[in-house]
């Protein structure tokens, strides 16, 4: 089915764009990016159906990357159903979120050397990356797309770079990665040690015979991974500030399709954790910790994107819920509805963005239901499907994940449905403050989005009212993952129902029928209020406690003290106690160059005479 | 005659001439440095080309007596490993010519004279069987090298050219006893012929005597590679060395210990490199971190990456003490991976400062504004450096943590941490350089890359991603060398850890 023809495509036209870009015109640009993701989704399509049912996974092989002894590392692609889902999700939300760039970069000229292109080759070599990232076959050429993702996500979020909060917000993201893909590493090192290889094939069918301790490490390990890339606990610091990348990165990268990369590969990797419970315990409490903490950051941002970002690391953590309590279809189920109702929301938040020239605080919002309506009822779609309002696509595929919850531990359950009420709030507050009430901002010129933005817009709203409905994964997954129970529940349902209703009621109550709450709430609990709006300076803290002494210590200690006094020091005591000691010594540190060489020459004739004497003797 | 007496004697030859090249007239010393070396790369090119991929032992043999008595052998060959070393050597010597081409302005003709003996030097290392052989040719390498940060190097450069001088004459000194002491007991500088006495045991060493002749070796090697704490003579010398100088010593001058490591102390001295090898891992691992924290905290360039070097080439001896195919693999492929990224780095760093005349971070900033594609450049190579999956570095790191998780799991826990490590300090790097707002000198002093620049950077990054991508051009005949050293090493000791095979895996169960 030549696989390998769907990244290559967006390969071809980073390369192509990458180079050439600064000479086209922005149509020709337009031609090469769009047209190279559209083709891959084609494939993608042509591939799909191509291959029928797909209940067993097909694999190409193309050549032999790494070989050392008995150890070889293939460059494989493999598609079976869940790879087939994630493929639809990467191309198709990917292709909307391309078109849609063309009206929002339009206006982009960059400095000197025209941001346009540069924006357009970098997304395209993310979708190359992504792509590997889902159609490899074994870890490593997995671990290739992964930190080809992050290394895009890199570039694009420091895509101003001229701005510093930009840059240091990329460093932050890739860094903060790096540290996940540590454990990811560690993780691959182990499964060679223990299964002399890292393709899936031979992984998974073998992990039913390893001791449970060491499926528990690799699970343990896998998962360190895995938040890194899908900003969990304690390596969630990195997302909410990648916004500072260009709003579609925002909805392509770090909401619809990198992030979800963990969950991913945590539930491809199912038959490690169905052998390492342990492990999946974690996987649970970290998702639904993460989902919880995040939500309760979320009530209290001003910046538009910036609650969209605590949200999608809280949804995120729903996933992980998901995986961690063996509904892995269900987590899967989320993260496509998912990149649907977010990649609305932040593309949504960025037609305000547009239409309001560049304003992200929604303390300057207001009112603007009636300005930009168009953009209002598509966002409209996504909040009440992130809300869980019943039979969109939040509400399936949320659902399904408590339900397993509960059926695994209540409390998981529970905590779970108030951070979905603390959902509803967080984003119903952010559509009160910006469509409703006054407007509170300056900008005159409000203007509806051009409809390069509006019809990607409006498919994915339609997606996030109906796609929980026209998609039904769990049902195509059903083959991939292990059974788990069908429990239905209508109160367990309809109490997380209620909950999402309730946030929506009381933020309309807070933000539009008595706007005056709003503050003298927050006045009243002042303490907790400062605490969740700095986010519970958990950047502060890593700061203070690894940063600083890290850098410091490098520098006074390790450098200065160990490198320059210490070592430096012996030596050059060495010489210049031996310079007192023998005068004769002296000539050699004579710092006349010709004295050196002459005195190799010297020294090397004088070996030679030697060794010829001693040989002569023999 | 010997193909690889051809690849050793044209940039000695090169030397020679350069050296009638009338001081007069500079344009004909570079023009000709550059035609020579061009034409050594092209002929070093057969090396490969005519590899037999199939056979493991040394290829391209020439024997022959170069001085009677005491026997010393011209004794030419090269293994799958001295075979990439030298045409990394042809290789990078014709874009140190580019590099140096309008930086270098003062004794024009001895620079690229000096440049062409120190090809020589660094060829006839790769490649001598003879240990006396080898040791000229060590020597050799280091008299150039000597005089190119001596003369054409930055203000402390007599400082900075003295400590390496001694540093390295240290060493050196240490394994000349060991040479002769071997030379003593086996009648022979022959260095296949000692192994062939060793495994035959028509000669034994006591365990005392090949502990004291591990170390006579080891120490000489380990202060070229650098291994912590033998290491702070490098930044001095990289910082002091002219951009040439920089590239052919990182790139270059390293490896020769790395080399030497494998292909001296592990074959002779199997008993003593066991007993020693948690140390010098311990020590390896010690490298990465602290080479890497120190890099973080540089304000110059140059000193930043001198020091990621130290961190760099604690991966190779990490791979080499794990005594597994994949780590010994790794290393050797890491040895030509830091080759190509450094010097790449080195080189970059040096058309910078041939711009603004500094090599301080605090001096740049917003580079990419100016010259987008030096900046783009630099992201590629610095993204090689950091491990970055498809490009070289990648591979060479992935197979040594892999070759030490399997030797010892702690071993590949530390070590990891420096490829944490590696993203701080060459983004903050980056960022602090080339991003930003460019301030009035970085605008009006930073033009683009011109077509000699490209020339020399764009085969680099080539290399880059060609050894990222497809790695199997080049690690078929480094693994049959190296399974090599691995069988000669198990002469005395078995020691060779190796992955549990799929069949006793699935035994297992």
């Amino acid at each position: 089915m030549q696989l390998w023809l769907i990244p290559i495509f967006p390969l071809a036209g980073f390369v192509v764009n990458g180079l050439f870009g600064k000479r086209f015109s922005k149509a020709l640009v337009n031609v090469f990016a769009i047209g190279s993701v559209l083709l891959s989704f084609a494939w993608v399509l042509k591939t799909i159906f191509g291959l029928g049912d797909l209940t067993t996974a097909y694999t190409e092989h193309y050549f032999t990357w790494i070989q050392s002894g008995a150890f070889t590392v293939n460059w494989d692609f493999s598609v079976d159903r869940l790879t087939a889902i994630m493929l639809l999700v990467v191309t198709g939300i990917g292709s909307l979120i391309h078109i849609y760039s063309i009206g929002y970069m339009a206006h982009e000229r960059g400095p000197r050397h025209g941001g346009y292109y540069r924006f357009f080759a970098y997304l395209n070599l993310f979708m190359f990356f992504m792509l590997v990232l889902v159609l490899a076959a074994n870890y490593l050429v997995l671990f290739v797309g992964w930190e080809g993702v992050g290394l895009c996500s890199y570039l694009l979020i420091g895509f101003y770079f001229t701005k510093k909060f930009a840059t240091d917000a990329g460093n932050k993201a890739f860094i903060v990665n790096r540290i996940g893909d540590f454990g990811f590493s560690l993780a691959m090192f182990y499964i060679v040690k223990t299964f002399s290889t890292l393709d899936f094939g031979s992984v998974f069918s073998r992990a039913a015979g390893i001791p449970e301790s060491t499926l528990t490490l690799i699970g343990l390990l896998l998962m360190v991974g895995a938040a890194g890339k899908s900003a969990q606990i304690p390596l969630y610091v990195w997302l909410p500030d990648a916004m500072a990348g260009p709003t579609p990165v925002s909805a392509l990268i770090h909401a619809a399709t990198m992030v979800t990369a963990g969950v991913y590969m945590t539930a491809r990797s199912w038959s490690i954790y169905t052998h390492a419970p342990a492990a999946m315990e974690v996987i649970a409490v970290i998702g639904v910790a993460t989902a919880f903490f995040a939500a309760t950051i979320g009530m209290a941002q001003n910046d538009i994107k910036k609650v969209f970002a605590y949200s999608t690391v809280s949804q995120l953590g729903y996933m992980f819920l998901g995986v961690g309590v063996g509904a892995f279809s269900s987590g899967i189920y989320h993260l496509v509805t998912h990149a649907f109702f977010k990649a609305l929301l932040f593309l949504g938040s960025g037609a305000v963005i547009h239409a309001l020239s560049g304003e992200q605080d929604m303390r300057n919002m207001g009112g603007l239901r009636t300005k930009i309506p168009w953009t209002f009822w598509t966002m409209f779609c996504a909040w009440i499907a992130i809300s869980g309002v019943p039979f969109t696509s939040g509400f399936y595929s949320k659902d399904s994940i408590l339900l397993a919850a509960y059926h695994h531990a209540p409390w998981m359950y529970w905590l779970g449905t108030v951070t979905a009420g603390i959902t509803a709030f967080y984003v119903s507050r952010a559509m009160f403050m910006t469509f409703f009430g006054r407007y509170r901002g300056h900008e005159h010129h409000i203007h509806e989005s051009p409809p390069v933005m509006m019809i990607p817009l409006t498919i994915l709203a339609l997606l996030s009212l109906a796609g929980g409905y026209l998609f039904q994964v769990p049902v195509y997954l059903s083959g991939v993952f292990p059974p788990v129970e069908e429990i239905e529940n209508f109160n367990l349902m309809a109490i997380s129902v209620a909950f999402g209703l309730a946030g929506i009621a009381i933020a309309y109550w807070m933000y539009v029928a008595q706007p005056a709450l709003s503050e003298s709430f927050v006045r009243s609990v002042k303490g907790l209020y400062t605490l969740v709006y700095n986010k519970y300076f958990v950047d502060e803290i890593y700061d203070a406690a690894v940063i600083k002494p890290v850098v410091g210590g490098s520098r006074e200690v390790l450098w200065k003290g160990v490198d320059v006094s210490v070592i430096d020091g012996l030596a050059n005591g060495v010489a210049s106690r031996s310079r007192d000691l023998g005068g004769v010594l002296r000539l050699f540190q004579s710092g006349n160059i010709r004295s050196y060489a002459a005195w190799v020459v010297l020294g090397s004739v004088a070996l030679i005479v030697a060794l010829g004497m001693a040989g002569g003797g023999r | 005659m010997s193909l690889l007496t051809v690849v050793l004697f044209l940039p000695l030859i090169g030397f020679i001439v350069a050296l009638l090249v009338p001081r007069s007239s500079p344009q004909t010393s570079r023009v000709w440095a550059l035609a020579i070396s061009l034409v050594t790369f092209v002929v070093s090119l057969a090396l490969p080309l005519g590899f037999d991929y199939s056979a493991a032992g040394e290829q391209f043999k020439i024997d022959t007596i170069w001085i009677a008595s005491p026997e010393i052998h011209y004794y030419l060959a090269a293994d799958g490993v001295g075979l990439w070393l030298l045409v990394l050597a042809t290789f990078l010597t014709p874009i140190c010519v580019l590099i140096s081409w309008t930086s270098i302005q003062h004794r024009v003709k001895e620079f690229f004279a000096f440049l062409l003996l120190l090809e020589f030097g660094l060829v006839g290392v790769f490649v001598a069987q003879d240990l006396f052989l080898f040791y000229v040719f060590w020597e050799i390498s280091l008299v150039p090298m000597y005089f190119l940060v001596g003369i054409w190097g930055h203000e402390r450069r007599i400082y900075a050219a003295v400590k390496f001088f001694l540093f390295t004459m240290a060493g050196s000194v240490l394994m000349l006893a060991g040479i002769i002491y071997l030379y003593n007991r086996a009648g022979t500088f022959s260095y296949p012929a000692i192994l062939a006495m060793l495994s035959s045991g028509r000669l034994t060493l006591s365990p005392n005597e090949q502990l004291l002749l591990f170390l006579s070796f080891f120490i000489a090697f380990a202060i070229k590679v650098p291994l912590f704490p033998l290491h702070t003579w490098l930044p001095d010398a990289h910082v002091e060395a002219p951009s040439a100088g920089s590239v052919m010593l990182a790139s270059l001058m390293l490896k020769m210990g790395t080399y030497g490591i494998l292909h001296f102390c592990l074959p002779l001295f199997p008993g003593a490199s066991r007993q020693c090898a948690p140390w010098i891992a311990v020590l390896a691992i010690i490298g990465i971190i602290y080479g890497a924290l120190v890099s973080l905290v540089q304000p110059n360039m140059k000193k930043l990456v001198a020091y990621s070097s130290v961190s760099h080439l604690g991966f190779v001896v990490l791979g080499i003490f794990s005594f597994t195919q994949v780590g010994l693999d790794g290393a050797v492929y890491q040895m030509l991976n830091h080759g190509i990224s450094t010097g790449a780095l080195f080189a970059l760093v040096g058309l910078m400062y041939e711009r603004r005349h500094s090599l301080a971070i605090a001096d740049y900033g917003g580079v990419a504004n100016v010259a987008p594609w030096l900046s783009t450049a630099f992201l590629i190579t610095t993204l090689a450096s950091i491990g970055l999956p498809l490009l070289n570095n990648f591979v060479g790191e992935f197979l040594v943590l892999q070759g030490a998780a399997i030797a010892n799991y702690t071993w590949a826990v530390f070590a990891a941490i420096g490829v944490i490590l590696s993203a701080c300090y060459m983004l903050w790097l980056y960022q602090r350089v080339f991003y930003g707002e460019a301030s009035e000198q970085v605008g009006s002093h930073l033009p683009d890359m011109n077509l000699r620049e490209w020339a020399a950077v764009v085969p680099l990054i080539v290399m880059m991603v060609w050894m990222g991508v497809y790695s199997q051009s080049f690690l078929p005949p480094v693994t049959k060398a190296t399974a090599r050293v691995l069988d000669q090493a198990q002469v005395n000791v078995p020691f060779r850890v190796a992955l549990p095979s799929r069949a006793e895996v699935a035994g297992a169960r």
